[in-house]
């Protein structure tokens, strides 16, 4: 148990060992394990960001979700309305059309009338002068008496 | 298990397990273990430093070749436990030495790993390797480096060396002197007074170091062979003997685990101690 050369071999075996272990096993070992904590607190961050982003683009849908029910009421609202105003204006439409429709019926009538009223004068004024022919034609001549027929039909 | 010479007593046979396979130069050349050696101080302690440079040699190529295919995505199991060693040699010297030094962590790592695989040759039963040395005509075997004073006080000695170099590197040469002369009693009619004491505390380090690690290992190794005496004896006492190794053992790799820490984390705590201005 004394104390001899070994001593020397192994403290330089050990500055040796201590040597190599620090220039090349130490860093990559260590490189490693930092690269690795890293990436998973990167991993760990984007899950959180993606945890916020998703209830921001829920809000954000709900948001719009709400926006969208109250575009669309007004669209209904303002369609009954434009529904209500059509059917009125077209009823007044419809109105004044058979106010003419009717007018004009009236006037055709009355025109009608007229025509017939015309037409009955010229056959009563025939009738009454063939009626005078049948009863003058043997004492009246014709064309002696025409003149005074045709002041009959002028006055008729 | 008797060597040439000796007689097969369990004097012999423990005598026998704890001395070193010894290479010296003497005037005739070459000797192996011859009386020549004793005294000498160019003594070779060939066993113990096959084995202690095998294993820092074996350290090093594993964790080297984990460290150069080690990926930063999932690791596999090896590199796990490569990395659970590294991370915990990392934290014990972080939580003990919170200064800026490249050196210190890497000592710690080989220091605990080497120290440990030395320990552990302790968990190797006593006779199979120095049993497989005398069939291959190798006379003594002393299997546990750390068993040998040699050994033990070197790797102390580099902690010393270290913790001079920083004291000196960090304080400069008047504030290391200071230090061994100004403390703890302030006052210049003192200075021999702390000097002496703080000499002392200073030389305790690696004396403690090498001492405290080779007295556990030298007592655990000499149990083992201790209850290996039993089995010539009779079924009984080798029953006995089985069952004793058995606990020993189990008991052992705590030691040899502890053993293994403290050394490493007294070296951290020298080593921020040579750091810190007082």
């Amino acid at each position: 148990m004394n104390i001899n050369a070994t001593l020397l071999g192994q403290t330089v075996a050990f500055l040796l060992f201590v040597w190599f272990c620090m220039k090349f096993v130490w860093p990559p070992l260590m490189n490693a394990i930092e690269e690795r904590q890293k990436r998973i607190a990167d991993g760990l961050a984007d899950a959180d960001r993606a945890v916020k982003d998703l209830e921001l683009a829920q809000a954000k849908a709900t948001d719009q979700l709400k926006d969208a029910k109250a575009t669309a009421n007004e669209i209904i609202e303002s369609a009954n309305k434009r529904k209500a105003q059509i059917v009125d204006e077209a009823k007044a439409e419809a109105d004044i059309e058979r106010a003419k429709i009717i007018a004009q019926g009236q006037a055709e009538i009355e025109a009608e009338r007229n025509r017939v009223k015309e037409d009955l004068r010229k056959q009563v004024a025939t009738l009454a002068i063939l009626g005078a022919e049948k009863i003058l034609e043997r004492s009246i001549d014709e064309a002696a008496h025409s003149d005074i027929v045709n002041k009959l039909v002028a006055e008729l | 298990m008797a060597a040439t010479g000796e007689a097969l007593t369990p004097q012999g046979y423990i005598q026998h397990h704890l001395t070193n396979l010894q290479v010296c130069v003497t005037d005739e050349g070459l000797a192996l273990n011859s009386k020549l050696c004793e005294g000498n101080f160019w003594t070779w302690h060939i066993d113990s430093l096959f084995f202690s440079v095998g294993l820092g040699v074996l350290f090093l190529w594993l964790f080297r070749s984990v460290g150069k295919k080690a990926t930063t995505g999932v690791p596999g199991k090896l590199q796990c436990f490569i990395e659970m060693v590294v991370e915990f040699v990392d934290s014990s010297v972080k939580e003990t030495f919170h200064g800026r030094n490249p050196v210190i962590a890497p000592l710690a790592l080989t220091i605990f790993v080497w120290v440990f695989m030395m320990n552990f040759m302790d968990m190797v039963p006593v006779d199979w390797i120095p049993s497989l040395a005398a069939a291959a005509g190798i006379p003594y075997m002393k299997v546990v480096p750390t068993t040998d004073l040699n050994i033990t006080f070197s790797m102390a000695l580099g902690v010393f060396v270290l913790i001079i170099y920083y004291s000196i590197k960090v304080k400069g040469i008047s504030g290391f002197v200071k230090e061994l002369t100004m403390q703890p009693f302030n006052h210049w009619a003192m200075i021999p007074v702390n000097f002496l004491l703080e000499t002392v505390t200073l030389i305790a380090k690696p004396i403690s170091l090498a001492l405290r690690l080779f007295g556990n290992l030298y007592a655990g190794e000499l149990i083992f062979i201790l209850i290996a005496l039993m089995y010539g004896a009779n079924w009984a006492l080798s029953t006995l003997g089985v069952t004793l190794q058995l606990g020993w053992l189990i008991f052992h790799i705590m030691v040899i685990t502890l053993q293994a820490f403290i050394f490493m984390m007294l070296t951290i705590v020298y080593l921020s101690m040579a750091h810190e201005d007082h």
